[in-house]
């Protein structure tokens, strides 16, 4: 039996004699060599996904001016932030739209602009407009604020996903006679398409289905620079039904992530648009999973064919919550561009960026094996049982 | 031979009647993809003309006796490429097979030359990196 700790293997990692792969790379070795030999040689998997991800945004503190502002509402390039904090502090969210923007009042809305944007700008070292205005008190007197700035001038940025990284999801499709705009992008009418968004083998949650290694303080690869798991997300629901290999068949763990905004990169944090829904951010996310031993590794070794997703009507199903499915696909049917649903062939499109998802695995691989990246230990890992988690509705 | 036109009709121009001459004194066909006038009466066209090579150069000469403006179709629809993420959504969104993720890489590739100019791309694509340019 291979053991491991991550005192060991952050020791090799340090004298750049750590053997890193990525969750790719390790299912062949794995198929060709096995679990025993493959364990003992490989020290770290590296996963990642690049997709978007609604419950995104960022924590500023945003300086004090003088005389001081309570800044009551903030806005970003006509963004609205929340202020509902300390005087210069704020939160924007990935999915706020402006103010003047017409939504869904001519439907299809476009929603061309909204708090992704904003951060993918910020991050890109662009200016943006921000505006505040106050009711002003004694020790806050100041009342409005209109200034250009960019994300160097702001003291305080700190990116804070409290939902990230999903454990499976669903695949959309439509069985009405209407095209649907979702935030699982266009579904054309009597199954037209069939819309995904992980990325299957490569996912972080994956790749580690029971949260061996990844909880409170685990260090991951964040939008293109370092960063943290905080928590367990908004929604974690450990609890669902597991396919043999552990795998969830449905939607399951999420995690809520924190790193500083200034070390990352627009080409992972990107704004984007859902026609007739929202806007969103795409966040780059890779994390690293230490091979304690051959059962963590034959949980990284799975592979497209092993995981399987449901097929869920977002024309009736999903919007009014019935929990009804169309059956479950696999991922390497979903990657191959056509599923089968009933006796329809249905092309498949994804809006998690496969291509993206390798490009970070490949990145966080070579910061780890130039020894740049170490591991850590979480403090807690994320919780595996439903005792500590109420998923119940609101009504 | 055949091929995709982007035609510009100015103000002046917009009322008159063209695809009539370019079949009855030219020999052509034509085939209108795409059509619309803006409020300032400006007209543009997306025209797939097919005909002989001689008809073809002759047609598109009184077109721009004319006035009207002719672009080649490769220079509307534009893919940007660093905007592009590489997700796939459009894919399935584009009737034409233009804009295809290539397996096994997972990347989306841009035919411009299967382009129907339809333009479904351009709110389809969350990352906006399709664009129409003229």
């Amino acid at each position: 039996m291979v053991k491991k700790t991550y005192e060991e293997i952050n020791a090799k990692i340090r004298a750049g004699k750590a053997v890193v792969v990525t969750a790719e790379e390790v299912i062949s070795m794995v198929r060709e060599k096995g679990l025993e030999e493959t364990a003992a040689t490989v020290d770290v998997v590296t996963t990642g996904t690049f997709g978007p991800m609604c419950s995104s945004g960022v924590f500023f503190n945003l300086g004090h001016t003088k005389p001081r502002m309570r800044m009551t509402r903030v806005f970003f390039n006509g963004v609205e932030a929340y202020t509902g904090i300390a005087a210069v502090d704020a939160y924007l969210g990935a999915t706020q739209i402006p103010e003047t923007d017409p939504a869904n009042k001519a439907f299809p809305g476009e929603f061309n602009y909204g708090g992704g944007h904003v951060i993918e700008e910020l991050v890109s070292g662009k200016e943006v407009l921000l505006e505040a205005v106050s009711y002003g008190t004694d020790c806050y007197p100041r009342k409005k604020l209109e200034k250009m700035i960019s994300l160097a001038d702001i003291p305080y940025a700190v990116l804070f996903n409290p939902r990230n990284a999903y454990q499976n999801y669903n695949v959309a499709v439509n069985l009405s006679d209407r095209t649907l705009y979702t935030y699982m992008g266009i579904l054309k009418p009597n199954l037209g398409n069939a819309n995904y968004s992980t990325s299957g083998q490569l996912s972080p949650l994956f790749n580690d289905p029971f949260y061996r290694t990844i909880g409170m303080g685990t260090k991951i690869f964040l939008g293109g620079g370092v960063g943290y798991v905080a928590w367990h997300g908004t929604q974690h629901h450990p609890d669902v039904e597991r396919g043999e290999n552990g795998v969830p068949l449905s939607p399951a763990g999420t995690l809520a992530v924190i790193g500083d905004l200034k070390q990352m990169s627009s080409r992972w944090l990107r704004g984007v648009s859902f026609l007739g829904y929202g806007v969103s951010l795409m966040v780059g996310i890779g994390i690293p999973i230490p091979i304690l031993d051959e059962e963590i590794l034959k949980y990284t070794a799975v592979s497209d064919e092993e995981i399987f997703a449901p097929i869920v009507d977002y024309s009736e199903a999903y919007p009014q919550g019935t929990g009804e499915t169309l059956g479950q696909v696999s991922y390497a049917q979903l990657r191959s561009g056509e599923i089968t649903v009933g006796d329809r062939k249905v092309p498949t499109a994804p809006l998690s960026s496969y291509a993206g998802a390798r490009e970070i695995a490949s990145i966080l691989k070579e910061w780890i094996k130039k020894g740049e990246f170490l591991l850590s230990k979480p403090v807690f890992t994320l919780p595996l049982s439903g005792e500590k988690i109420d998923y119940k509705g609101l009504i | 031979m055949k091929q995709k036109v982007v035609l510009y009709f100015p103000p002046n121009v917009t009322e008159q009647p063209f695809t009539y001459y370019l079949i009855k004194d030219y020999n052509l066909m034509v085939n209108i993809l795409k059509a619309n006038i803006n409020p300032r009466k400006e007209g543009r066209a997306v025209v797939e003309i097919s005909g002989e090579k001689k008809d073809f150069t002759a047609g598109l000469d009184f077109l721009q006796s004319r006035g009207v403006k002719v672009f080649p179709l490769e220079q509307e629809i534009v893919w940007v490429e660093e905007r592009c993420t590489h997700c796939g959504a459009c894919s399935v969104i584009c009737p034409a097979g233009a804009l295809v993720l290539e397996r096994p890489e997972m990347k989306v590739k841009f035919y411009n030359e299967k382009c129907v100019v339809c333009e479904l791309c351009l709110k389809a694509c969350p990352s906006r990196a399709m664009e129409a340019r003229y």
